[in-house]
């Protein structure tokens, strides 16, 4: 395969709000162009804070949500024009999402070694039991766990980082070339955190999947990251390699979110009335936060 | 028992005090008696005007460490042993008659927690909730009321047009920060704060927490901070406590557990920090926290300690002090540390004030 292996060409999504009185279009996601080369599997991050239209790009990328406006191509093909159960089931196979929440994303009623199974049985030769469970452990030591550690177990019977690792796990069973994870480690301790996005860097290494790693956390970004786009009410305000972006960013924005980033070396009280660029702020307006008034719309 | 009222307070002297706390929860299970050892023998400290942290994994106990020093107990809760002191109350918070018990919780404690939803009700404006939960304590006329709860409002720096505000009109920062006039309105002498800022945007969370510094340093309150984030606890807290699997294991000033960590475990945590600017690799810590069911012999971090010897796997070590304001249970920190009992206490003292 020559050329990208995901090209976004002026991707936008829009959403109309409002009742009664006069409708607003809202754009969640605002013109967004990058690319992701086939020859050199990389860790690319989508930063932005929450709101920033993070999901709704996964969305469209993944094939759940079609955009307003513009084309993404995956391995050349453009989603738009993908047709028939066949093609979307082999467009499924190769690229697969990891969701935020792994609570959420496991059935609570639901042995989490079936959704191993079912997705080795739906996207690999395998077969009979044995083979399905062979698929699924072959899967489960890629993260680390094994097929003996989750057999029968419930959801609730795992802590939260080794239901992540199952879900990483699952994503792996069908062999794709490209794994879109959802802001998988906001809902872990920071302490696993780097145990997720170490298996990131195992998985871009050794397996030759490109991760697109949605996420707030500048610091694992900087950690696991080759290329990033920084987000900002739907828009990129900034993109191009981390440790160039993280280190010296230059949008305002970027410079804004950088600032906020709690470091952790302690440097006693009254630290955080110093001169951030948000305490700036906060101190050169006297009603700091009243455009946080507007109604949220969810 | 230690006597700590009556004497005018200095920085030392302590608001809150834990002795060999232990709280668990207790089941039936098909007839089976199941434990959750969640509190296992908590003593501490909090000093007059600081913010104590508490870190640690997920699921070690913090939030229930939390509810048993607010007394907040219920089914299948319950204190099992230990004691719990407040410099505002004479006596073990775990003897007093239960109605005392939860006047004390409005008196004197306050709660800022992570899900503001749960404290904000939703089909009624912001000023109702102020109204609800402080008019009855505050002792004044209803429009002396309303003058304060705005001069409070001006004090953190919100602007009074959130009182007309339904909750869901407000961002997420914004409630956060509501809460926190809530629970400092009545000027609390002791301030609860379990993850406050988990769910919040970075940008937001450095205000919120910039408020809740300065709100604490203004009134003097003291307070207990839990977070699992050790960069939140890097800027915030005077003096941080590391628990694991329902212990306590380190505890120190805040600086000196991040410059000299003593503990394998808070050494590997420290260790596996993210920093912009730095790419060198971090190695996880193999192995999983324990089950706080059946929690593992000796040290409960020997499974997973890469320093384990022989002892730590059948004694507990006793959280020693080894430096000046610095607690560590770890039989390699030093000779020191000495074994102490695993097992709850069946002295008929412990057992006759905690029921
Ligand atoms: N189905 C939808 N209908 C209307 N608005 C939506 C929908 N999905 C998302 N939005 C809005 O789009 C914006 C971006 O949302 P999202 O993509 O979830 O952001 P993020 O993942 O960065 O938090 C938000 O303001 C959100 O309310
Ligand atoms: N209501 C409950 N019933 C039984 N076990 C509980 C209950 N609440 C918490 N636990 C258990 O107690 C332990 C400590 O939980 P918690 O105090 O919430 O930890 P943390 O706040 O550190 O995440 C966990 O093993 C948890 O599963
Ligand atoms: S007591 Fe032993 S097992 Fe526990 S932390 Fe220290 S060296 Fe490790
Ligand atoms: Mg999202
Ligand atoms: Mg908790």
């Amino acid at each position: 395969m020559t050329g990208p292996l995901l090209q976004l060409e002026g991707v936008s999504k829009t959403y109309r709000r409002g009742g009664l009185f006069g409708r607003e279009e809202f754009r969640a996601v605002d013109n967004v162009s990058f690319r992701i080369e086939d020859n050199e599997p990389q860790v690319f991050t989508v930063i932005g804070e929450s709101g920033s239209g993070k999901t709704t790009l996964a969305r469209m990328i993944l094939n759940m949500v079609r955009p307003t406006a513009g084309t993404i191509f995956f391995k050349g093909q453009d989603l738009a024009s993908m047709r028939g159960a066949r093609a979307r089931r082999i467009f499924m196979k190769d690229v697969q999402p990891i969701f935020q929440n792994p609570f959420e994303a496991f059935n609570p009623l639901k042995r989490v070694d079936r959704y191993l199974l079912m997705t080795a049985k739906n996207f690999t030769p395998a077969r009979s039991s044995a083979q399905l469970e062979a698929a699924a452990d072959r899967a489960l030591k890629k993260v680390g766990l094994s097929i003996g550690e989750v057999r029968g177990r419930f959801p609730h019977e795992l802590s939260g980082g080794q239901l992540q690792r199952v879900a990483i796990a699952r994503a792996l069973i069908p062999g794709p070339s490209m794994i879109v994870a959802d802001e998988p480690v906001s809902m872990v301790d920071a302490s696993l955190r780097m145990s997720i996005v170490n298996l990131f860097r195992t998985l871009r290494d050794d397996l030759k999947v490109s991760i697109i790693y949605i996420t707030h956390d500048l610091a694992t970004a900087y950690y696991v990251s080759d290329r990033i786009i920084i987000m900002r009410k739907g828009e990129v305000v900034e993109s191009g390699s981390a440790r160039v972006v993280l280190e010296n960013p230059q949008h305002s924005y970027s410079q804004l979110l950088k600032s906020a980033v709690l470091s952790p070396d302690p440097h006693g009280r009254g630290v955080l009335t110093g001169d951030s660029a948000a305490s700036q702020q906060a101190r050169a307006s006297p009603h700091p936060q009243i455009d946080n008034l507007e109604p949220q719309v969810r | 028992m230690t006597q700590i009222s009556g004497s005018p307070l200095d920085e030392n002297s302590y608001v809150l005090e834990t002795r060999a706390l232990r709280a668990y929860y207790r089941m039936k299970y098909f007839g089976i008696d199941r434990e959750v050892r969640a509190v296992d023998g908590i003593s501490m400290h909090v000093r007059k005007n600081e913010i104590y942290g508490i870190a640690g994994e997920s699921s070690c106990g913090k939030t229930t460490f939390i509810k048993a020093i607010a007394a907040a107990i219920r089914p299948p809760l319950e204190i099992v042993a230990g004691h719990v002191n407040y410099n505002f109350i004479n006596n073990d918070l775990y003897a007093l008659p239960s109605k005392e018990r939860s006047a004390i919780r409005w008196r004197h404690l306050s709660y800022i927690l992570q899900g503001s939803m749960n404290v904000l009700n939703p089909v009624r404006r912001i000023h109702k909730t102020f109204e609800d939960f402080a008019f009855r304590h505050m002792h004044m006329g209803r429009s002396e009321f309303e003058q304060e709860v705005k001069r409070h409002l001006e004090r953190l720096r919100l602007p009074a047009e959130i009182l007309r505000a339904y909750p869901h009109e407000l961002s997420g920062g914004m409630r956060q920060r509501v809460c926190i006039a809530l629970a400092t309105l009545c000027k609390p002498e002791f301030i609860i704060a379990d993850e406050p800022t988990t769910a919040l945007d970075v940008v937001v969370q450095k205000d919120v927490l910039a408020m809740i510094r300065e709100t604490q340093s203004e009134f003097g309150s003291s307070m207990i901070f839990v977070t699992h984030d050790l960069a939140v606890h890097a800027n915030i807290t005077d003096r941080l406590g590391i628990m694991y699997a329902g212990r306590l294991v380190e505890e120190g000033r805040t600086a000196d557990v991040f410059s000299n960590p003593m503990h394998p475990y808070t050494a590997h945590l420290i260790a596996s920090l993210p920093r912009i600017g730095d790419i060198h690799p971090r190695n996880a810590l193999t192995g999983s926290p324990p089950s706080l069911a059946d929690p593992p012999k000796g040290c409960r971090f020997h499974p997973r300690c890469p320093l384990a010897m022989e002892i730590c796997r059948h004694e507990n070590p006793a959280l020693t002090t080894l430096a000046e304001d610095h607690r560590v249970a770890c039989f390699a920190a030093s000779a020191t540390v000495q074994p102490t009992s695993d097992e709850k206490p069946q002295h008929p003292e412990a057992l006759e004030t905690v029921r």
